[in-house]
């Protein structure tokens, strides 16, 4: 499936949200780049699930308008991964491996035929991509929580995306997986678009070009576009969720700001940003250009 | 032994126990892996109210099972749709009214209703031919359904909003699949009974699960399974003198509590010779 790159890969113009009447999230419009690594964070039940789903179609905007490429997500169900936080509830469900990595050719399997030979070896191939080719056949209850997020992303994988989801994909795995995945998902970003909910400060710190803060509104941290609404916005942040870790690589002296003027304050932020960005990123794609 | 094949009832209730041991098997797999046993036992309860209704206006208290079944699987659909973390408490509702409606239906109908008890509690020795037909045309429906979607109803249990992220008609497959409960549900009616439907629902597929952990091998294994207790149950009730419906679903209880005291010894026998007890 074809797509046009130099559209935004997700964006959002004036979306509203709510739960029956409880507003989850509003006015937001904001979009993503092509082939950025974009982190959404946030406190719990600030709206970050709810935005995901939004991007995937899952559920439709009470108002404004969402765009994958220039079309509805709907309609780019082929190009879209998605890795779920917790995927099934019931741990021993009768289910191998391969069977859940087929899983992510369902977009592309008309509903009621089976899953050709080209769709096993796709499952095979995204298997052995994130290291798990020798577990095919195991049962997924036999697999440990790293393993199971592992083959997770396979099944994301197997779908052929050009836009990777990914909801706190790091929450409860060990430190060595989590280092895999995130390895990985660098490497992946060179050919797809990642975005990732994510409480992980070291993952913000290394690899994520883009920061969003969403607690109903959405703040971009993004170089060059800070204003200082969008700094004291960010204060509604709940400051122990970005400041474990290393924070200040990230976003420095984001809880001593009552002591200082808004003035050093942006200009610390901008700084670091200026880390978090990698310029690798934006000069390879002028480089191509 | 063999003689017994003489008489037709014997061989109509022989061939009624592999016909319901199939879709046991097949629905009760899905049943036991989506965590459902208890809405099928709702379906199954609603189901008769349907029976009161027939009675009442003296039309087949199958059809009128049926309509209701599927009537009471259409409404579990809306609502898990609707009140996903109240399901409980809806499937109790059905359960009891639909108990209620039935028997109040059945006390304003004409007349004294003694087999009333066999809608409760099964009857297989009473299976007729048009019976027959009727469950060899719902087997048929049931597998061809799901072996058809196969695919789709496993990356459904398995994970549904997956699923509805690659364009699935979750929500369609939701009312199929619960379709095909209640078209399982009546006609396990006819052999076990309203009240024991759940024990055939759940026993075999749990059985099988502790074997094995693939879902196709699941199904086979809990439709061997349920072929076997129905069989075995209806032999042993014919020599014992028991109801049939009671004496299968307590065959099938036996077997699973043995099976899992075999499988609890042989778990503490293996850690005890190989010393992987972590505790």
């Amino acid at each position: 499936m074809e797509v046009d790159t130099s559209l935004p890969a997700v964006s959002f113009d004036h979306v509203w949200f709510s739960y029956d009447s409880h507003v989850v999230l509003k006015d937001v419009s904001f979009s993503i780049k092509d082939r950025d690594f974009f982190a959404l964070i946030g406190p719990n039940g600030g709206g970050k699930t709810t935005l995901i789903k939004l991007c995937l179609g899952l559920l439709r905007p009470g108002k404004g308008n969402i765009r994958i490429y220039g079309k509805k997500p709907e309609k780019m169900r082929k190009i879209l991964g998605y890795v779920p936080q917790n995927p099934n509830p019931n741990p021993s469900f009768p289910v191998s491996v391969i069977e859940v990595v087929l899983m992510g050719r369902l977009s592309r399997v008309r509903i009621g035929s089976r899953y050709s030979k080209a769709d096993y070896e796709i499952a095979i191939k995204t298997l052995s991509r994130v290291g798990m080719r020798e577990h095919a056949e195991s049962p997924i209850h036999k697999l440990s929580g790293g393993q199971r997020q592992r083959v997770f992303l396979a099944r994301a994988l197997a779908t052929g995306p050009r836009i990777l989801f990914l909801d706190e994909p790091t929450a409860g795995i060990d430190a060595p997986s989590q280092n895999m995945l995130f390895d990985l998902l660098n490497e992946l970003n060179s050919t797809m678009t990642i975005v990732m909910v994510t409480h992980d400060t070291v993952a913000i710190s290394r690899y994520i070009k883009t920061v969003a803060c969403v607690n109903q509104r959405l703040f971009l941290h993004e170089e060059g576009k800070i204003t200082k609404e969008m700094l004291d916005a960010t204060y509604q942040c709940p400051v122990d969720l970005i400041a474990h870790g290393i924070p200040h690589r990230v976003f420095d002296e984001h809880n001593s700001s009552s002591g200082k003027s808004n003035t050093s304050y942006r200009e610390s932020i901008t700084k670091s940003l200026h880390k978090v960005e990698g310029d690798s990123y934006t000069k390879k794609d002028k480089k191509k250009e | 032994m063999l003689e017994l094949l003489n008489y037709e009832f014997i061989r109509n209730a022989l061939i009624a126990g592999v016909l319901i041991g199939i879709s046991c098997g097949v629905v009760g797999s899905f049943v036991v892996v989506n965590r459902a046993v208890f809405l099928a036992g709702g379906i199954a309860h609603a189901a008769y109210g349907g029976i009161g209704l027939a009675f009442l206006f003296g039309f087949s208290p199958f059809l009128g099972a049926t309509i209701f079944a599927l009537f009471t699987s259409s409404l579990l659909a809306v609502a898990i749709q609707r009140w996903d973390q109240r399901m409980d408490t809806v499937i109790g509702v059905l359960w009891a009214t639909g108990m209620a409606l039935g028997t109040i239906l059945i006390d304003l109908s004409p007349g004294y209703h003694k087999d009333v008890m066999s809608y409760l509690f099964g009857s297989i020795l009473a299976v007729s031919h048009a019976d027959l037909f009727m469950m060899t045309l719902l087997d048929t429906i049931i597998v061809v359904i799901i072996g058809f979607f196969y695919k789709e109803f496993l990356a459904i249990s398995f994970d549904a909003e997956f699923a509805m992220t690659a364009g699935i008609p979750v929500r369609v497959f939701q009312f199929v699949f619960l379709w095909l409960v209640g078209l399982a549900v009546v006609m396990m009616i006819r052999i076990v009974g309203l009240i024991l439907v759940i024990a055939l629902f759940s026993i075999p597929p749990n059985i099988a699960e502790k074997l094995t952990s693939s879902l196709k091998k699941i199904m086979f294994l809990a439709t061997a399974l349920g072929i076997g207790f129905s069989i075995t149950g209806l032999l042993v009730s014919y020599h014992l003198n028991t109801s049939s419906g009671a004496t299968i679903v307590m065959l099938a209880a036996i077997t699973y509590l043995v099976f899992l005291a075999f499988v609890d010894l042989a778990t503490r026998y293996r850690r005890h010779f190989t010393g992987t007890d972590l505790r």
